[in-house]
């Protein structure tokens, strides 16, 4: 199983390091990272593997939200995008 | 991997247009609960809810983390209460209660059903049930009432017309200390569709299996941010192109949730209603949506064709997306449920006479309307019998859900708070059809054939 985190924000210092710290805590294995800065507007796309986390995907939510509080966070599994954008 | 695009796209469809999976409602057969004892009735009703849906509530919350979709209510529809009421005879609010108190023990939002079926007449417990909806709507919070009183197969009972005019009347008079809400739970069809999951409208056909899930999803923000990022000269083979494809993904995303809901609580999927639901929220509009096809405000001329064309859209995107579509799919157009449509009431460019000309083409019909609260009786019916002949001829569901404003001022709103929204009192011909209703009888079946 899959999930894929994005996170959203204002470009700074260290973003890409605390949310993978946070994926490792939670045995999360990251399998693919993008970023893009626009306007100083920072978007990261991290597709994560999680058959093998060590609690539920809402604790690593809750985790991203505190580790990461200054950035909107989605983590979301990749069943949606799946069915929404590929037919 | 993924496309960038996309995902920023589904994110942004979440996050900033309102995308939402409006309802999961699980459809509960209550046949087996009949009694000719009315107490051991609704202990059955009581437990047989409670039973079901006893991890509806937590298994949307599941799925809501699961995905990041909101999914904003969990619902149950029921066996048309009348259907048990003819059995056991007897006190029907009671029946109201056991619904209510069992909706409040699983946690949902909202429980449809308190509900009769007399589009050719009434059986034994139909009209106990239509004359006890006033009490019942209010001494419960949470029960939602429906009656169909004509088909296209059979007409327009008008003897149950004129009995809905009264009622929805005493409804709102009963109600009026609390902004006359009883009337906002209250709605008469036309064509009733068994499978829809959208309140106050929804119950459980008796058609439909023992238990089942059925989704509504919803996203006129979605359609209007679509359309607002195209090129003003686009033509309208475009702009309905571009509907259908949002239709196709929100419908898709409906699809993911209703197949987990029904394998995590054992039930059968039953159907993804597609309807763009809109809420007070800004930019979550039909009316909003139709301003971007084109149109100054909605009500203007025009009005009826973009409408049309999004409710069609709409519906072609669903069905390609998923194979069991059904419910109301297409457009609702409830004033006081969108910001778009309320700003146009409050200008009077929208008025009730071209909300009915829209409810022709729209999913269901004269939907949250705010009507003066000194409307006879008769008018309310005139207007039932206006809108079930518009369903009736073109063989779609309408609908009429009005709210007399008791004891309201002209230029003052009712207020009902949350996704029902607030709105203006908006005037209504007072000429009067009482010799036509108090004829009573029925409208009888129209030709299929001599179309024109």
């Amino acid at each position: 199983m899959k999930a894929v985190i994005t996170v959203l924000g204002k470009d700074m210092v260290g973003i890409l390091a605390r949310v993978s710290s946070t994926c490792a805590d939670a045995n999360a294995n990251v399998l693919e990272v993008t970023q893009s800065i626009l306007d100083e507007y920072f978007a990261m796309i991290m597709l994560v593997d999680i058959s093998n986390l060590n609690g539920s995907l809402d604790d690593l939510r809750a985790n991203l939200e505190k580790n990461v509080s200054d950035m909107q966070i989605h983590v979301m599994h990749e069943d949606i995008f799946n069915s929404m954008h590929r037919i | 991997m993924w496309n960038t695009k996309d995902i920023l796209e589904t994110i942004k469809m979440i996050q900033d247009e309102n995308l939402d999976i409006r309802t999961t409602t699980m459809g509960i057969s209550l046949l087996d609960c009949a009694d000719t004892d009315i107490d051991k009735a609704c202990q059955k009703v009581y437990d047989k809810i409670c039973k079901k849906a006893e991890n509806l509530v937590s298994t949307g919350e599941e799925i809501e983390a699961k995905y990041g979709i909101p999914i904003v209510n969990k619902r149950i529809s029921v066996t048309p209460i009348a259907m048990l009421a003819g059995v056991s005879g007897g006190d029907v609010t009671k029946y109201a209660k056991a619904l209510d108190k069992a909706a409040d023990t699983v946690g949902i939002d909202f429980i449809g059903g308190y509900s009769a079926l007399v589009h050719k007449g009434f059986s034994a417990g139909d009209k106990e049930l239509i004359e006890s909806i006033p009490q019942a709507l209010s001494e419960t919070n949470l029960v939602c009432s429906s009656i169909n009183v004509g088909s296209t197969k059979a007409g327009i009972n008008m003897d149950a017309v004129k009995m809905m005019g009264q009622q929805i009347k005493k409804t709102a008079e009963i109600t009026s200390d609390r902004q006359c809400i009883g009337a906002a739970k209250l709605v008469v069809f036309c064509n009733a569709p068994e499978d829809n999951p959208f309140m106050a409208g929804a119950f459980h056909g008796p058609g439909e299996p023992d238990c089942v899930i059925n989704v509504g999803v919803s996203g006129p923000g979605v359609v209007r941010a679509t359309l607002a990022k195209m090129d003003d000269t686009a033509d309208l083979n475009e702009v309905a192109n571009e509907i259908k494809k949002t239709a196709f993904k929100i419908t898709r995303m409906g699809q993911l949730v209703g197949s987990e809901a029904s394998e995590k609580l054992g039930v059968p999927f039953g159907i993804i209603d597609l309807s763009l639901a809109p809420t007070p929220a800004i930019g979550d509009s039909v009316a909003q949506v139709l301003e971007e096809i084109g149109l100054e405000q909605t009500g203007a001329c025009g009005t009826t064709a973009a409408l049309a064309m999004l409710n069609d859209a709409v519906k072609k995107g669903g069905v390609m997306a998923s194979g069991n579509v059904g419910g109301l799919s297409g457009a609702f157009i409830p004033v006081t449920e969108d910001a778009g449509m309320i700003d146009a009431a409050g200008k009077g460019s929208l008025t009730i006479e071209k909300l009915e000309a829209m409810t022709s083409v729209c999913s269901v019909g004269l939907d949250m309307i705010v009507i003066p609260g000194d409307t006879t009786p008769e008018v309310i019916s005139a207007l039932i019998a206006d809108e079930a002949a518009i369903g009736m001829i073109n063989s779609k569901t309408t609908a009429v859900r009005v709210i007399p404003a008791i004891g309201l001022k002209d230029g003052e709103q009712l207020d009902f708070g949350g996704l029902l929204g607030y709105g203006p009192v908006m005037k209504l011909s007072t000429l009067s059809p009482a010799k036509m209703i108090n004829r009573g009888g029925r409208i009888p079946a129209p030709i299929q054939s001599l179309k024109n």
